[in-house]
């Protein structure tokens, strides 16, 4: 593990830097939302837009490996009608990625990897460096610490941890470190640096378990299989809007649609694929008008049997990162994994 | 993390298929015959699926209704009840469709040899069902006793006339049917398709019944094949989602952990009977 720091006044040199030689996204302010200061991704033009005091974005950083809308083909209709393959990756970096969210990330890696190998996800990802950066502050929906998201030790081409006068760098990977010998002011960290980001990480870890699952995550499987007559279901689903934020925010929710678009001249078009959600009412709906999961109960069920079960083989984890999203976004306020998981183990004692 | 070496070429990136020959059914239904245009034969087994693409209406599923064939033909099916399927229904000889796949996994050919079979079709679940039946009747000395129950709602919607004319002639496989509901010139069983179950007898231990219909129709066929004591692990439905990737990604098809289009949509009953949402 190699360990360098930067000075906290030398950290606008680097963003400035990078910003000169790459297209930087980050973490920037806006304003107030209901649950305190919001914060979102965005293009960073320069240093003081960046903001690493953030306590959880809005939206995950997901839509830059599998973006809201994408093209997947184009064609021309018509006698003589082609088809394309539509394949796009731009290299940039992202600055200031928390753990929970290169948790999603890696889980995301393996998803799209796996089986049939999605070459936009793919090619999109391998031009993307992530800087990552240890949470300062913890949103008050969110519970990565019981969710094995509350740091990473893989995942990330550079990892920051805020030690008060400079931030402690772990460089990921070769990319990552040649980033930083070329435009930071870096230097090798004593171990009294990595003593100090171990207590550092100790305290956030405290500071998430205000709001914690009552028991081991891997647990979930077992809990959720003994679950399945829980009154719960129905009590939380009978409030759901089938609105979906909750999918939309979520950095390990992956479903998506994918139709046809015609261009007004009736002769080009394109294939694109956008996010879906399973809790939208047509989800599961085939041509004949059958729905497999046509009532509201069945719909908010399935996602959280998949974060808690379904999945959890195929990642030997679950997928949830404790981010809190779904809870904090959801309007009914019923999306809590935290209230639900916690309900369940209750109920079934 | 990156598996590099199979990432040549998108996978939603259909081929041409050309429209050879399109046979009225019924009043909703159609058969087209197609051939990829590159002239290499599809490769799929009876029971697999593929993905179907009118450029500028969009894509659906559909499941291959004949085995393979050495004129590199296939043949599918098509009611006429999406956007899909009724741009699909304008369509002539000569037309060209995308294709992708084939997708999914198959009928038990292998599984099946040396054994009795019983197929129980219902409706258009003959359309998938057709590619086995017609498979098993090509190899026809590789299996044991060979049983067809078809049940169609009324007469005008039983399809492959033809088809169904000769199994009513052939000597070595029985054949029962029936309807739903009669008209003036059906002279057969008239019930709903379990009522052929008593007209049969099968030797439960080595008999593979394969079932195909909608939604509503398995769970009473299963009650059936129970009673005649058929395992489980001997019974293989196809079932329906929307599969809009193939790829096992974009998550329309799940049943629980099951992904239909990568896991199925043949699936053995004692894999998936305990599965909330899957019958």
């Amino acid at each position: 593990m190699e360990l360098q720091k930067i000075d906290k006044h030398d950290l606008g040199l680097f963003v400035q830097n990078l910003i000169n030689n790459f297209q930087v996204e980050g973490v920037k302010k806006k304003g107030q939302s209901v649950y305190g200061k919001s914060f979102f991704y965005g293009s960073i033009t320069a240093p003081d837009e960046l903001c690493l005091d953030f306590d959880c974005t809005t939206m995950p950083p997901k839509k830059y490996f599998f973006p809201p809308k994408e093209e997947l083909l184009k064609f021309t209709i018509g006698p003589k009608s082609e088809v394309a393959e539509v394949i796009e990756s731009k290299p940039f970096i992202i600055f200031g990625v928390h753990p929970y969210d290169l948790k999603a990330v890696g889980q995301m890696d393996k998803i799209w990897g796996e089986g049939n190998p999605d070459p936009n996800y793919l090619r999109r990802r391998e031009g993307i460096l992530l800087i990552g950066v240890d949470p300062t502050r913890v949103s008050p929906r969110s519970f990565w610490g019981s969710m094995e998201a509350a740091s990473v030790s893989s995942g990330f081409d550079l990892m920051l941890t805020d030690l008060g006068e400079s931030y402690l760098v772990e460089v990921g990977t070769d990319k990552g470190g040649n980033l930083l010998k070329k435009y930071a002011k870096a230097r090798p960290a004593t171990k009294e640096d990595e003593r100090k980001r171990m207590e550092f990480r100790s305290k956030m870890l405290d500071m998430c378990k205000k709001k914690a699952l009552t028991f081991p995550m891997r647990e979930l499987p077992s809990l959720l299989n003994n679950s399945h007559g829980s009154s719960l279901w129905d009590e939380k689903a009978s409030k759901c809007l089938s609105c979906g934020t909750c999918n939309i925010v979520c950095p390990t929710c992956y479903c998506f649609d994918v139709w046809d678009n015609v261009e007004l001249d009736l002769t080009h078009g394109q294939r694109l694929r956008r996010w879906d959600g399973c809790l939208f009412s047509d989800f599961a709906k085939v041509a004949t008008g059958e729905n497999f999961r046509e009532n509201r109960t069945a719909r908010y069920q399935h996602r959280f049997y998949r974060k808690g079960q379904y999945l959890f083989p195929k990642l030997n984890d679950a997928a949830c990162v404790g981010c809190g999203r779904c809870a904090a976004y959801c309007l009914p306020d019923i999306a809590d994994p935290v209230d639900v998981f916690n309900r369940l183990k209750e109920d079934v004692k | 993390m990156m598996n590099q070496p199979t990432l040549d070429g998108s996978p939603y990136l259909p081929k041409w298929a050309e429209i050879s020959r399109i046979e009225k059914l019924t009043e909703s239904e159609k058969l087209f015959q197609l051939r990829l245009s590159n002239g290499k034969p599809l490769g799929h087994k009876p029971g697999q699926f593929v993905e179907v693409s009118v450029m500028g209406i969009g894509e659906a599923p559909i499941s291959i209704s004949s085995p393979p064939i050495n004129d590199n033909s296939f043949e599918l099916a098509v009611r006429k009840v999406g956007n899909l399927t009724n741009a699909m229904h304008g369509l002539g000889v000569g037309d060209k469709l995308g294709i992708r796949g084939p997708f999914g996994t198959n009928f038990p050919t292998e599984e099946a040899k040396g054994k009795d079979i019983l197929f129980v079709a219902g409706g258009i679940g003959l359309v998938p069902l057709r590619s086995f039946i017609k498979f098993v009747l090509e190899h026809r000395k590789d299996y044991g006793e060979v049983t067809i129950l078809f049940g169609a709602r009324n007469p005008s919607e039983q399809l492959f006339l033809n088809e169904l004319e000769e199994w009513r002639g052939r000597k070595d496989i029985r054949y029962l049917e029936t309807v739903d509901r009669a008209d003036g010139n059906w002279k057969g069983n008239v019930g709903v398709i379990t009522t052929l179950f008593s007209k049969v007898h099968v030797e439960p231990s080595k008999t593979i019944c394969v079932v195909v219909g909608p939604p509503v129709m398995y769970r009473f066929v299963i009650m059936e094949t129970k009673a005649k004591g058929i395992p489980d692990t001997q019974i293989f439905l196809s079932l329906e989602r929307r599969m809009k990737c193939g790829l096992g990604k974009c998550g329309h098809c799940q049943i629980n952990n099951i992904y239909v289009c990568q896991d199925g949509p043949v699936l053995r009953y004692s894999d998936i009977f305990g599965l909330e949402e899957a019958l």
